[in-house]
């Protein structure tokens, strides 16, 4: 792999950059893989990634039926913080957010990680005395986050109205190093990382049936062609479902429509990511000067990745409301894409109930953000059989009664 | 240099001037110009610099599609950014300045960018920037972000009205062209109720200027026709300035209308947003031209063959005294015409094909102009402005045969027809290899539930480019000149080498050039999709109307396959940017979301309430008095509560009426407790689960007659409740005869509390309220005080309690009659503090305190509650699983502080250790704080491993500041422990 700096893009500005290579290789699927990954999306990268780099596992397939990034990790609001409430989740979402850290130097590939802090409103009592808790939870979990003033709510996000007739802001529960990152370029820095290892990445490749020989998974078919694998490990996001069903066991999954739209860009106003859970509405400003925005999920089960109409009126209601300046601006593109979502809104990373397969699904809302962490686990969890970080969240929980439930910390996308 | 013709300008009126300002710099147009026109029109050509390079640039378009000329418009408040110059129709006054340059659009230091362009190529920026790893937040990012961005954004809130209004429609006709306007004739003439949205502010689309006679009439004259007719007919709405931004499911369409934009401060709303829901939704948006892709095609002066045309004829605008046009079809030599007959100069055609033969271009050449074929352009010269062109082979790699000097060149890569609308759910499109074209699909258009076509495309928006194949498929009589078929050219010259590809532009506004899309697919960014946002390709706020189809050809012959192969990256709604205050709308201050009122709301507000948001309602905190904060005013309601009589305006409490043959036993499905068997007239408290076990709601249920009974649910449960319950009874219980009625707002409710309740009550008059006629939960029905009452024995306090419910429109007089009858008791209204703190004195739980989706029953000592004799209810099953019949799981203690002081909200108990994930072990938390002023000390409830059984010992609670909480384990109730005083 050609390392990138800016030496070297000053090298091939004297010859039109001509000489760059192919970011990632695009073979033809080999007979046989130790492990594939289903899935190429951030998540998907991440796990054969870590399989490569921490337990040295390189022969690996990742397939995609799609382009590679082009569902959730493509689509989504790009926040990233760690301040979760239950145990379990702050682990994973902490240390996918020590990864994030380190990541652009990690991968070369620069993923513009911008932890610029990121602010949950409180706007009612009730929700106050939640993220009170979770400031203290968080503490005994090793992860930093803070509550904060109405007063430095202001000083930190200048454009908001901190005195709505409605719900008047009572502070925030702050996370300085949360923040954004480009989420093309997770999903292309990790393929990178992979096609540098010799992993192959293989778009444009449905997996059709997945093949199992006295409860132990074979190998799966795809449109193109029979590909044999010690270990499958399913990153499928939203379709978990059907390839659950190809290899014969259910999920707990709903999929549902979420929501992004962008303003038409601007020049910096806003430097912050704030969440206001209450009222529904989240917003960030791309390093480009869009406003990105978001709210809650749709409230029917849907595949169209593409959204209502209302939840996106309701949420700018909120926008305009918690940040008056707005009106004037302009939407310029709203898209969807689909969530799965779990009984107690928190992911699975598990073994399956066929041997050797593995899934890592069910991120709801808030999968972005535990791209590395998730990866990792799932890695660890493939490789070794058994991972600390993924401990909480088999599929034997729904089983056995053992919820995660963090939408008692965010009652909304989290 | 370009400037305002003596005559002509179809859309000007002359006798109206306007003033405007440019930059400070004030300049004149006219009525009826655009602002677009009027810079034009004043001399103006460097109108903006590009997003990246800070490249000059000036107007390419005179309508949606154009990605230069964006302003800041207005200022203060009302300054808007990113207007589009072509299409904000000039206004007396208007203040326009350009975006993005420092310190001057003549002279931006930005420039810079352009001189080193070769080192910021597409992506460039996910190959550096990583060194040193503290850089990107504290230096490279803000430099970004700062030299990002186009225009300012107000910076005060927006003075404006706006407005949303709803309409249903037969046929919804998108685009007032003369396609869709013969498609609305069509529609309206069979019965149809027809609306026709024309986003610009005239009728007739491009036909009056492109020319062409339909139906023996000249297009302007059909046009007027057309709309007479159809302003005639009852069924008929028409709409001019509005825009149908979006399609969605099931054919929901958002309509965007531009009431005011051109007469601002006038009073009327800003922009009316039309919600429409329509059976048919016809695709009249007719089609917009390609750039051509040639060095310097960004260069102020190179403009589409299309908006010259516009600028001449609608605008009376000359773009420049010598106008080279540049094609690769015979539309262009319109231009050409155009700008003769408004006697300025052509000194050359190019055209791209090798044979010319077409009556258009033969029209031209008649004229004298010199037509060259198999010619392109291989360099535009000049910065600021075009000067001159060097011509070149088009087969070649760009050696130049001829320079010549123009000032303006018009150029014209073909048509692409406007897809949005078709696509936007789902509408698969075409390749059309004769029109180089996507087109709509006919047979795969977007549909409804039914399986029938939501959209149709008519005219250009369906690929019938010329007057003659549009007025075919609309059955009108057309005579036009015919059109020789145009040649696919995607790079100009076709082998143009790295140097003019550096400088051949596709999206103008992001600065992508036709090298920025090779390199993208050289490094494997190969997906249509990859390559969008690996070179930021139609992600501008033009988003790619103006060159997409340009990138995809080149995107394509990079990848060596056919361009459907290659495919379009996906069209989303808005069709161009609708501004947010439309979408919020009314939705402001006191009404951004539905405010619920109790009837007794104004009283509220008139004693200074101090309010809190419970879903949508506000209910009153406390009464704080002159002097008093809000923890004295709470304080003060609970003694007087617990010592006098307190008044609490219980109205937002879910009143659920569930009545039918099987409604008992729906009940006891709902609820853990039994319900069937609740004698009438008596009252039951109950708690509901989720299918997982959890506690959901929790209220008192009163069996109100033989086959009847009436749920209190939680304030902000109420709706989610009914929800749930009709969810049981209409998708798992069908046929189960019940029937769910929620009666929340059809009563006023007020709980009156305290040891002289009885006593107000009594002074009140007209029931018997004494225990032995109306014993502890049980209901009264009866007339109190001259109201219709029904008095609940229940209470939430631990005192002496009856709730009372009205009909809502007497709720506000018998409140006032309360408060007068309890004024010689010492009655006064409490909130919603004191209401807790008072549930939390008794080890009362909460909905939403004590609980949080993790909590069952019997973690909160409920399992009273729970009724063994029943084979199931929601939640049993759950609540059989191992995890919750561990025996250590948190369960619910009484906390207090062995110092008397209160505990902050929310802090956990430790454990010895840390786990797995090294995090700190735990072994319960506070779910409940506060300060009792009976108790006259801090008291708290809380969630404890094992809690129940661990009565009297003492655990390290860390707060804040290092500070280490004592806290001992004590019983949940602290008050009236043998529950005397709410029995008397």
């Amino acid at each position: 792999m050609r390392r990138y700096s800016m030496f070297a893009v000053a090298r091939e500005a004297l010859r039109y950059h001509a000489g760059w290579e192919r970011a990632w290789r695009s073979p033809e699927p080999k007979k046989r893989y130790d492990v594939v990954v289903v899935g190429a999306g951030g998540h998907g990268l991440a796990t054969a990634y870590y399989l490569g780099k921490v337990h040295g596992i390189t022969n690996v397939a990742v397939i995609e039926k799609g382009w590679l990034g082009g569902g959730n990790t493509g689509r989504n609001t790009t926040i990233i913080r760690s301040n979760y409430l239950q145990d379990a989740s702050a682990a994973i979402f902490e240390k996918a957010l020590q990864l994030y850290e380190g990541l652009s130097q990690d991968l070369n590939y620069n993923v513009m990680f911008s932890p610029r802090g990121l602010l949950m409103l409180a706007q009612s009592e009730h929700e106050m005395r939640g993220y009170k808790r979770t400031v203290y939870a968080n503490a005994l979990q090793g992860v930093q986050t803070e509550w904060i003033s109405r007063e430095r709510v202001k000083e930190l996000v200048p454009i908001i109205n901190l005195d709505g007739p409605r719900y008047p802001v009572l502070g925030a529960l702050y996370q300085e190093r949360g923040g954004t990152a480009r989420h093309d370029a997770v999903a292309w820095g990790y393929a990178r990382g992979c096609s540098a290892m010799g992993m192959d990445i293989i778009q444009q490749c449905e997996v059709t049936g997945i093949r199992t020989v006295n409860g132990k998974v074979q190998g799966i078919d795809t449109t193109k062609g029979a590909i044999d694998c010690g270990k499958l490990a399913m990153v499928v996001a939203g379709h978990s479902g059907v390839l659950a069903e190809m290899a014969g066991f259910r999920l707990p999954l709903e999929s549902v429509a979420l929501q992004a739209w962008v303003s038409e860009p601007i020049k910096p106003v806003i430097d912050v990511v704030v969440m206001a859970n209450l009222v529904h509405c989240y917003i960030s400003q791309s390093d480009k000067g869009e406003l990105v925005l978001g709210g809650g999920i749709d409230h029917c089960n849907n595949f169209t990745q593409r959204g209502s109409w209302y939840t996106l009126e309701e949420t700018t209601r909120a926008l305009v409301e918690t940040y008056p300046v707005v009106s004037r601006l302009k939407m310029l593109r709203q898209w969807g894409g689909i969530v799965d979502i779990t009984g107690d809104h928190s992911p699975i990373i598990s073994k399956a109930p066929v041997e050797g397969i593995f899934v890592d699904c069910g991120w709801g809302t808030g999968g972005f953000k535990a791209i590395p962490g998730s990866g990792w686990a799932m890695a660890e969890l493939v490789a070794k059989g058994h991972s600390p970080l993924a401990e909480g969240f088999g599929l034997n929980r729904f089983r056995e009664g053992r919820f995660i439930d963090e939408s008692v910390a965010a009652g909304v996308a989290h | 240099m370009s400037t305002r013709l003596a005559k002509g300008g179809r859309l000007l009126d002359r006798s109206k001037p306007l003033n405007f300002t440019f930059n400070g710099t004030p300049l004149r147009g006219f009525q009826g110009d655009t602002l677009a026109s009027a810079l034009l029109g004043s001399g103006r050509t460097l109108l903006g610099r590009s997003f990246k390079y800070h490249r000059p640039r000036g107007l390419v378009a005179s309508g949606v599609e154009e990605p230069n000329v964006l302003v800041n418009l207005g200022r203060n408040a009302r300054l808007e950014p990113d207007q589009r110059a072509t299409t904000t129709e000039l206004f007396e006054g208007a203040e326009a300045s350009s975006q993005n340059h420092w310190p001057s659009l003549d002279f931006d230091i930005g420039e810079i960018n352009d001189k080193i362009g070769k080192l910021f190529p597409a992506g460039f920026y996910y190959k550096t920037f990583m060194a040193p790893k503290w850089a990107w937040k504290h230096l490279f990012e803000p430099v970004i972000r700062q030299a990002a961005g186009l225009g300012a954004a107000p910076k005060e809130a927006d003075p404006d009205r706006y407005e949303q209004t709803y309409a249903f429609c037969d046929v919804l006709v998108a685009g007032g062209g003369v396609a869709g306007l013969a498609a609305a004739l069509a529609e309206a003439k069979a019965g149809k109720r027809v609306m026709v949205m024309e986003q610009t502010a005239f009728w007739g689309g491009r036909a009056p200027v492109d020319g062409g006679i339909i139906d023996g009439l000249a297009p302007d004259e059909w046009v007027r026709n057309a709309i007479e007719t159809l302003e005639k007919m009852e069924n008929v709405q028409l709409f001019t300035r509005t825009m149908v931004s979006g399609l969605y499911n099931h054919g929901y369409v958002i309509g965007y209308q531009r009431v005011a934009d051109h007469t601002p401060g006038d009073g009327r709303p800003r922009h009316r947003l039309w919600r429409i829901r329509a059976g048919l939704v016809i695709t009249a948006t007719g089609a917009l031209e390609r750039p051509l892709a040639f060095a310097g095609n960004d260069v102020p002066g190179v403009m589409l063959a299309s908006a010259v045309r516009d600028y001449v004829v609608n605008w009376a605008v000359s773009p420049g005294d010598r106008v080279v046009i540049v094609t690769n079809n015979d539309d262009a030599y319109r231009t050409a015409l155009a700008v003769l007959d408004a006697g300025l100069s052509v000194p050359v055609v190019i055209d791209a094909r090798d044979s010319v033969t077409g009556a258009l271009p033969m029209a031209v050449k008649a004229r004298g102009v010199r037509v060259l074929e198999g010619r392109g352009i291989a360099k535009v010269l000049g910065r600021k402005a075009v000067t001159g062109v060097e011509i070149c082979a088009q087969a070649g790699e760009g050696g130049v045969i001829e320079t010549v000097a123009c000032d303006c060149v018009a150029m014209s890569g073909g048509w692409s027809p406007v897809v949005h609308l078709f696509s936007h759910v789902g509408g698969k499109l075409i390749w059309d290899e004769a029109g180089a074209m996507f087109r709509p699909d006919a047979t795969r258009p977007p549909i409804k539930a039914d399986g029938t076509a939501l959209a149709r495309a008519v005219g250009a928006a369906n690929g019938a480019l010329t007057l003659d194949a549009l007025c075919a498929e609309a059955g009108l009589a057309a005579q036009v000149e015919p059109e020789a078929p145009l040649a696919p050219v995607w790079v100009m010259p076709a082998g143009a080498k790295e140097a003019l590809k550096f400088k051949a532009f596709l999206d103008y506004q992001n600065d992508v050039k036709v090298s920025d899309v090779q390199l993208a697919a050289r490094e494997g960014y190969t997906s249509v999709e990859h390559t969008k946002r690996y070179t930021t390709l139609g992600m501008a706020s033009d988003q790619g109307k103006l060159s997409n189809i340009n990138g995809l050809a080149i995107l394509s012959d990079a990848l060596g396959q056919a361009i459907p192969q290659t495919g379009t990256t996906t069209f989303r709604p808005p069709y161009t940017p609708i501004s947010f205050g439309a979408v919020a709308a009314e939705a402001k201050g006191e009404i951004f979301q539905p405010l619920r009122r109790t009837p007794m709301h104004g009283w509220h507000e008139a004693k200074g309430a101090h309010w809190e948001p419970v879903g949508l309602w506000r209910r009153p905190y406390c009464y704080p008095r002159a002097g008093e904060s809000h923890r004295d005013a709470v304080n003060r309601e609970i003694t007087n509560t617990r010592t006098n009589v307190g008044l609490l305006d219980a109205s937002t409490l879910g009143k659920i009426v569930v009545k039918g043959p099987d409604a008992g036993r729906f009940l006891d499905m709902l609820y853990t407790g039994m319900m069937s068997t609740l004698p009438v007239g008596k009252c039951r408290y109950g708690i509901m689960c989720n299918e997982n076990g959890f506690l959901m709601d929790d209220g008192v249920v009163v069996r109100l007659s033989e086959d009847s009974w009436l749920c209190h649910t939680t304030s902000g449960g109420a709706e989610h409740i009914h929800a749930w319950m009709e969810d049981w009874l209409q998708c798992e219980w069908w046929d189960w005869k019940v029937y769910t009625a929620n009666l929340t707002e059809q009563y006023a409710q007020v709980a009156v509390v305290g040891p002289k309740a009885r006593m107000v009550l009594e002074k009140l008059g007209g029931m018997d309220v004494s225990k032995e006629a109306l014993p502890f939960m049980s209901l009264a029905e009866g007339t109190l005080g001259g109201f219709p009452a029904r008095v609940f024995r229940i209470s939430f306090s631990g005192e002496l309690s009856y709730e009372i419910a009205v009909p809502a429109n007497m709720g506000l007089a018998f409140w006032e009659a309360l408060n007068a009858a309890g004024a010689e008791f010492g009655a006064m209204p409490y909130g919603t503090e004191a209401l807790h703190v008072m549930r939390a004195e008794k080890g009362f739980i909460m909905i939403g305190d004590e609980t949080d989706g993790t909590v069952i029953p019997q973690d909160l000592n409920l399992g009273w509650a729970i009724s063994k004799k029943k084979d199931d209810y929601l939640g049993k099953r759950a609540q059989a699983r191992v995890e919750m019949a561990r025996p250590d799981r948190w369960r619910l203690v009484g906390l207090e502080t062995i110092d008397g002081t209160v505990l902050p909200d929310g802090v956990y108990a430790v454990a010895e250790g840390h786990n797995a994930n090294g995090q700190r072990n735990t072994q319960g938390r506070v779910t409940s704080t506060y300060w009792s002023p009976t108790l006259k000390k801090g008291i708290a409830m809380g969630l404890v491993v094992n809690g129940p059984e661990r009565m009297g010992e003492v655990l390290d609670f860390p707060g804040d500041g290092g500070v280490v909480h004592k806290v001992k384990i004590v019983d949940p109730c602290f008050y009236d422990k043998e529950g005397e005083k709410a029995n008397v």
